[in-house]
């Protein structure tokens, strides 16, 4: 096999590694639109993906069992948006909390649900399509899930920058004290961006234990959670450029692979470390530009809102 | 067997506080009666594995079973290899334990520490080298399993190309790499081994995309030496053989899975225990293979050819009896360097420092 033969494999194998990454960093994004910083997006994804996973093996249904990983991802994100929006806790501490919270959480619900194996999800088929070279497997031989996680790129774009409800909860991230003034609910726009997140979190994790590895273990999501949130930050707070973060990711976790597999000499610790380098390379030069990231990053993010009047 | 070491270090060090803080940590039930023995065991994974640590609870429990009314066992799972293993470690010390065992190499160096501190406990360390007047050491060799495991892969292979998921470059499984394409090379002369090293003892996710890539390059057959069963799931989809590890993970793909090297450390565990108890308790090193009833293999595939079956049923009944050794020489390098001579084995140190690949395997250890 030439190693160009690879190619189409490779980008169908870095399709589906950057799904939970969109579906992460996208919820996540919107959240810091909103102006909360929530580091608990590993903790909800643990959650959601044990929880997606009960609920298919208990229905029988992979559909049931996503939507039950939304929710679950939904509800331990509640516990987050009231503990930091209404008990005015630190956002950094609560996320982490969250996290060793959903860590724990996840293996306690789990306990009853290791070693149960999972049929996969069907992939799509499309005659003529899925058999193209290169491309072919990569865009058109996915299941339902990759193809939701690219269809909410357009859509929370879409709902950010185009609808009246994004504008409000953008106007909540730049600027709470005036977003209050002119009679906006901050506390209650971003508690809903934060269930948002937390469901797109509990996408993210029951995509992993419904399709990714169908199954249950502790620790499943293995700290992916932790580079959607660098994500959001390397996107300079833009969709399109998550989609790009994830593919990068994406595509460099599995080339790294093939590379050792075709046995070219390349150190793999220095390969998995290219994508948390290219982060810092971004942050760096986002930061020499004070305007770009006035421009970008939601101005009231992490900040304790309390109405005076 | 050495376990991952501290990767992600502060993601498993919040999940090591988390799990012993809250949903695994101490198993052992109240506090048993005064008289009774308390054995403690430190596991790198979680009990739920499936694999290697799963193994070790199973020992735990035999213990338990064969010796409940003199022995009450306690275990702290998720236990990161570093700071925190010696403050496990000595916690259990502290707490009364008079015999502990800790599962994983990165646990060499705080067991010892501790042990020098607690000189009326007694310690036993898997996979390690170094031991002292209240330290034993004992191991399985491992790569005994890889001999017929090869020599399944050589017949079953249609590609001539067999994947391996590595952990970490260490020894153990560099060994286990050796012996398994030595084998592989004996049923099958062109078939070679590609090895991806994913650096980590436990991530399916990464274990699942590893074993991908392999297929992708043209793998057919998948073996690892990481703990997880989500290459067997990838093989069984794919419609490929995989071969678990550690333990039986035939219900991950009843298609895909050939055979499995189980470890059992049942019997070790019961007469250590029963050494201390007896007062005998000597701190040796103990390396069991299939012999010592140390590894066993899962149950042969129903779709495995008779007489591939009763090949490695061979090998694995050699290997037993001392008629075969899983490195007889001439053993080759990559260079082509002959490293074990003709009507030689291997030695154990040979074993325990091999850093290099036999031919057959396709690019270089990592250094």
């Amino acid at each position: 096999m030439t190693e160009l033969a690879l190619l189409g494999p490779i980008l169908a194998a870095m399709m589906t590694a950057a799904t939970p990454l969109l579906f992460a960093a996208l919820g996540e994004l919107v959240v810091e639109k909103s102006g909360v910083l929530n580091l608990g997006v590993e903790g909800m994804m643990l959650v959601g993906a044990v929880c997606g996973f009960a609920a298919a093996v208990t229905t029988g249904s992979s559909t049931v069992g996503f939507i039950g990983g939304a929710a679950a991802g939904a509800a331990v994100s509640a516990v987050f948006g009231v503990l930091v929006l209404f008990l005015l806790a630190n956002q950094v501490a609560t996320g982490l909390a969250l996290t060793l919270f959903g860590i724990g959480l996840s293996a306690l619900i789990g306990q009853g649900f290791v070693g149960i194996p999972l049929a996969d999800l069907p992939e799509l088929n499309v005659p003529g399509l899925t058999d193209l070279p290169v491309i072919g497997k990569a865009l058109f031989g996915q299941d339902a899930l990759v193809y939701l996680a690219l269809f909410m790129v357009p859509a929370v774009h879409w709902f950010l920058f185009h609808t009246r409800a994004g504008l409000k909860l953008r106007a909540v991230g730049e600027n709470q004290s005036a977003a209050h003034a002119l009679g906006y609910k901050v506390i209650g726009i971003r508690f809903l961006a934060v269930l948002f997140g937390g469901a797109m979190s509990g996408m993210a994790g029951a995509y992993l234990s419904l399709s990714y590895t169908p199954m249950w273990a502790e620790g499943l999501t293995g700290g992916r959670g932790w580079i959607a949130v660098a994500l959001v930050v390397f996107a300079t707070w833009k969709p399109a450029r998550v989609l790009v973060g994830a593919w990068l990711f994406g595509g460099v976790t599995i080339a790294q692979l093939h590379i050792q597999g075709l046995g070219i000499e390349v150190p793999s610790q220095l390969l998995s470390m290219l994508p948390y380098i290219a982060t810092v390379v971004v942050l760096v030069v986002i930061s020499r530009d004070v305007a770009r990231i006035r421009l970008n990053a939601p101005a009231s993010l992490g900040k304790v809102f309390h109405p005076d009047a | 067997m050495n376990r991952r070491t501290l990767g992600k270090t502060l993601l498993g060090g919040l999940a090591a506080a988390a799990v012993a803080l809250g949903a695994g940590g101490f198993g052992a039930g109240p506090a048993a009666a005064q008289e009774k023995l308390k054995v403690g065991f430190v596991y790198v994974g979680p009990v739920s594995d499936h694999g290697y640590s799963y193994q070790h609870d199973l020992g735990r429990l035999a213990v338990e079973k064969e010796l409940g009314d003199k022995v009450t066992t306690s275990y702290v799972e998720n236990v990161p290899e570093g700071a925190d293993a010696e403050r496990v470690i000595e916690q259990l010390a502290a707490g009364g334990h008079k015999l502990i065992f800790t599962t994983s190499f990165g646990f060499m160096n705080p067991t010892l520490r501790v042990a020098q501190r607690y000189p009326d406990v007694k310690f036993e360390h898997a996979t390690g080298y170094r031991r002292s007047k209240n330290v034993a050491t004992y191991a399985a060799r491992f790569y005994e399993g890889r001999t017929p495991l090869g020599l399944i892969a050589g017949k079953m292979t249609k590609s001539n190309i067999i994947g391996y998921i590595g952990s970490f470059p260490i020894p153990e499984v560099v060994s286990g790499i050796n012996a398994f394409t030595l084998a592989l090379r004996e049923a099958n002369p062109q078939a070679e081994v590609r090895v991806v090293w994913v650096n980590s003892w436990y991530d399916p996710g990464k274990e699942a995309e590893a074993a991908k890539a392999l297929i992708d390059q043209g793998a057919d057959v998948i073996s690892l030496h990481t703990d997880s069963p989500a290459a067997i799931q990838v093989a069984q989809e794919r419609g490929l053989y995989a071969f678990g590890q550690s333990s039986d993970m035939t219900r991950f793909g009843p298609k895909a899975h050939l055979t499995a090297i189980v470890d059992e450390w049942d019997q070790y565990y019961i007469s250590r225990v029963k050494a201390v108890l007896d007062g005998t308790w000597k701190a040796e090193d103990t390396w069991g293979g299939f012999k010592d009833k140390m590894l066993y293999l899962a149950p042969y595939n129903p779709a495995l050819p008779q007489d591939v079956v009763a090949l490695a049923e061979k090998a694995r009944t050699d290997i037993m009896e001392g008629k075969r050794h899983s490195f007889q020489g001439p053993v080759k390098d990559q260079s082509g360097k002959v490293v074990i001579p003709a009507g030689q084995n291997a030695t154990d140190e040979q074993i325990l420092k091999m850093d290099w690949y036999v031919e057959g395997v396709v690019g270089k250890v990592p250094k």
